[in-house]
């Protein structure tokens, strides 16, 4: 009984991790294909991730979409957290439901409707579409998420803790930022994580948003595979899902090493 | 400052009673506060004064706004009207963190990421004091809680009764000049809580510091306090040593808060200079009075249990102003150090009496159903107006 049980669960796992990561492994090992055809096994060779060094329009893409990610991340981590402190902390202020529904507002909004705003926006503020633009976009589109993530463990956060500070003679500035930010800096690392990653991975904002002289990689990947998938675009491919599983392994690195140390036998802090 | 040399010694503690003293000023003074929360009454204008260098308990049952007064003094509330006075002066504009008040949580609020050491050192690294003062009076309070071999450990490493005395020593590190303990005790388990009161009671003498400590515990509150305020309601019921607490309640309310009591009510029938009779469903029961009542009123006679005697027989008229009324035992309950009877009068009513397991031990024991006679003298009953 049990091991029919555990032998569905077993066949249901590797169904599950098949089903999500099939696609990406043969993205994988295409990358590595000697032939000029995607379609045919040509043996392995790491010829196109060379090429790849040298297509200018690819590097300034990457350059661009990596700029752009950092820069939206921070801003949506900073005015997401505002957020979440305001709809936390700030009681039952008057008009609180609808703020809150505002700021999650364009998690189900579709995104091409967020673009088009965007756009429309820009134009009609006559502002030069390019890297800012971009990146203001993309903001807007990743603060939300950071809000929920930061909102959730301060609901969690003990208030006691900030008062206990204040008590001892810390101004509410410092308190905030010696007390209640290290505790919930997983969190806001987290947000900027999952804002980094949306950032990265968009296509429809950045289409809205994006000018001539700020091209975002999946911008450039888009426009190549139109003209036909080059093995090119699978090195390309490769490298983005190796940055981000190194991302998300040194995420959790970092959550193992938080264990250790306060689990250890640190020294006290200076 | 010299941690170990206290200010005040055993003898000075007996006559220490600067609230007796008309010409003493209060170290703390609230005056009139009072504090709503939505339509709720959490402190109903109330006042209180608290001297320099004592230990004061505020005792009261939960949700009786001892919390909130505490808070009110450590400034995260302010009173809708009404002052609070330190020293003085009105601290109501000042915030909390310029308050040369603090306080220990009842959740400890231990700060998780930093160590033992980290979190004593924090409000001392507040006040700018250089890294050397800092460590060494960091190192004064640990020996002073007796928590040096776990400096370097995280709050979460700690047992609960290491984290109360991380919690004490934080808010003693910066010596205030008034320490708040929100009831300081109670995650405690029975033995360590019995421990510990001795403990803060020895430690605030030493330091000569005015400690405020908020308690629902009676016994807690006896142990430690030089006065206790008993709380109903927001407002304070009695304020007075413990000892008079006990003995003279204000009223019923505070006789049966603090201990146990047996009340008779009757009504007023003689009075004369060996104090006053009164008619109770038990028989006539003579009593002493501090208040003024006249013949025919309605009042309640309080005996504490362990005043009460238990005989076999009729007490002999020895003592023409005690008191003698029979009854059987109901019940016994053994407590080792003190058994509690319960004596059923002919008209249904219980009467509680301790009797301290020695004194039996040469008497004939006394056992269920047998018929006894309870007897206590005329000084052990209290009457009360209210
Ligand atoms: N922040 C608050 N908001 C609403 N009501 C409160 C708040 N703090 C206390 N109260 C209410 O005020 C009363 C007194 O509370 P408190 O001072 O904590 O009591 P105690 O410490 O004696 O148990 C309680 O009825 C409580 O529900
Ligand atoms: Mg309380």
């Amino acid at each position: 009984m049990h091991k029919r049980a555990s032998l569905f669960c077993l066949a249901s796992l590797g169904f599950g991790l098949a089903f999500l990561y099939l696609p990406m492994v043969i993205l994988v090992i295409y990358s590595f294909n000697a032939s000029r055809l995607v379609t045919v096994w040509g043996g392995w060779s790491t010829r196109w991730y060379a090429e790849l060094l040298r297509d200018e329009a690819m590097l300034d893409a990457a350059w661009t979409s990596l700029r752009v990610a950092l820069l939206s991340a921070g801003a949506a981590t900073v005015l997401g957290t505002l957020a979440a402190l305001a709809l936390t902390r700030i009681g039952r202020f008057r008009g609180r439901l609808p703020f809150s529904a505002m700021v999650y507002a364009p998690l189900v909004m579709p995104e091409v409707i967020t673009g088009l705003s965007l756009l429309l926006l820009f134009v009609a503020a006559d502002i030069d579409r390019g890297f800012w633009t971009l990146s203001v976009a993309h903001t807007t589109l990743t603060m939300c998420f950071v809000t929920i993530i930061v909102q959730a463990s301060l609901i969690g956060f003990d208030g006691s803790l900030e008062e206990a500070a204040m008590d001892l003679g810390c101004p509410p500035l410092r308190t905030f930022l010696t007390v209640t930010l290290p505790l919930i800096a997983p969190a806001l690392a987290s947000g900027f994580m999952l804002a980094f990653a949306l950032s990265l991975d968009d296509l429809v904002i950045a289409s809205f948003t994006s000018g001539p002289g700020a091209t975002t990689l999946p911008i450039q990947i888009y426009s190549q595979v139109r003209l036909g998938v080059k093995p090119e675009i699978n090195a390309i491919c490769t490298i983005m899902i190796a940055v981000v599983a190194a991302a998300v392994i040194a995420a959790s690195l970092i959550a193992k090493w938080r264990d250790l140390r306060s689990a250890g036998t640190g020294l006290p802090a200076a | 400052m010299d941690m170990t040399s206290g200010r005040r010694g055993d003898a000075g503690r007996r006559q220490f009673a600067p609230w007796a003293d008309p010409a003493a000023q209060p170290l703390v003074r609230f005056e009139r506060v009072a504090k709503r929360f939505s339509g709720h009454v959490a402190l109903d204008d109330l006042s209180l004064d608290i001297f320099e260098g004592e230990f004061f308990a505020l005792l009261g049952p939960s949700g009786c706004g001892k919390t909130t007064l505490l808070r009110l003094l450590a400034g995260f509330e302010t009173a809708d009207s009404g002052r609070v006075l330190l020293d003085g002066q009105d601290i109501s504009p000042v915030p909390p963190y310029r308050r040369p008040v603090n306080m220990m949580f009842q959740s400890y609020a231990l700060f998780p990421h930093l160590t033992v050491a980290g979190n004593i050192a924090f409000g001392l690294k507040q006040d700018g004091l250089s890294k050397s003062e800092i460590s060494v009076r960091v190192a004064e309070m640990l020996a002073l809680v007796r928590l040096e071999a776990l400096a370097a450990r995280k709050p979460h490493q700690l047992s609960g009764g290491q984290r109360q005395r991380v919690a004490l020593a934080r808010s003693l590190a910066k010596h205030p000049r008034v320490l708040l303990l929100d009831e300081p005790l109670a995650a405690l388990d029975q033995k360590l809580r019995q421990d510990t009161r001795f403990e803060l009671k020895e430690l605030q003498a030493r330091l000569g510091l005015t400690f405020v400590i908020v308690t629902h515990d009676q016994e807690e509150a006896m142990t430690v306090a030089d006065r206790i305020g008993v709380m109903d309601q927001g407002r304070l019921v009695q304020v007075a040593p413990p000892a008079e607490i006990y003995e003279q309640p204000l009223n019923r309310w505070v006789a049966g808060f603090i201990g146990d009591v047996n009340l008779f009510e009757g009504k007023v029938a003689l009075q004369d200079v060996d104090g006053v009779a009164v008619d109770s469903a038990a028989g006539r029961l003579r009593a002493f009075s501090t208040d003024k009542v006249t013949m025919g009123d309605t009042v309640w006679i309080a005996v504490r249990p362990e005043r009460i005697r238990l005989v076999p027989a009729r007490p002999g008229d020895a003592a023409p102003t005690g008191n003698a009324i029979a009854g059987r035992v109901a019940d016994i309950g053994y407590l080792g150090g003190v058994s509690v009877y319960q004596v059923a009068l002919p008209d249904g009513t219980k009467v509680k009496a301790t009797l301290a397991s020695t004194t039996r031990l040469t008497e004939r024991p006394i056992g269920l159903d047998d018929e006894v006679w309870l007897n206590w003298p005329a000084d052990a009953g209290r009457v009360l107006v209210r």
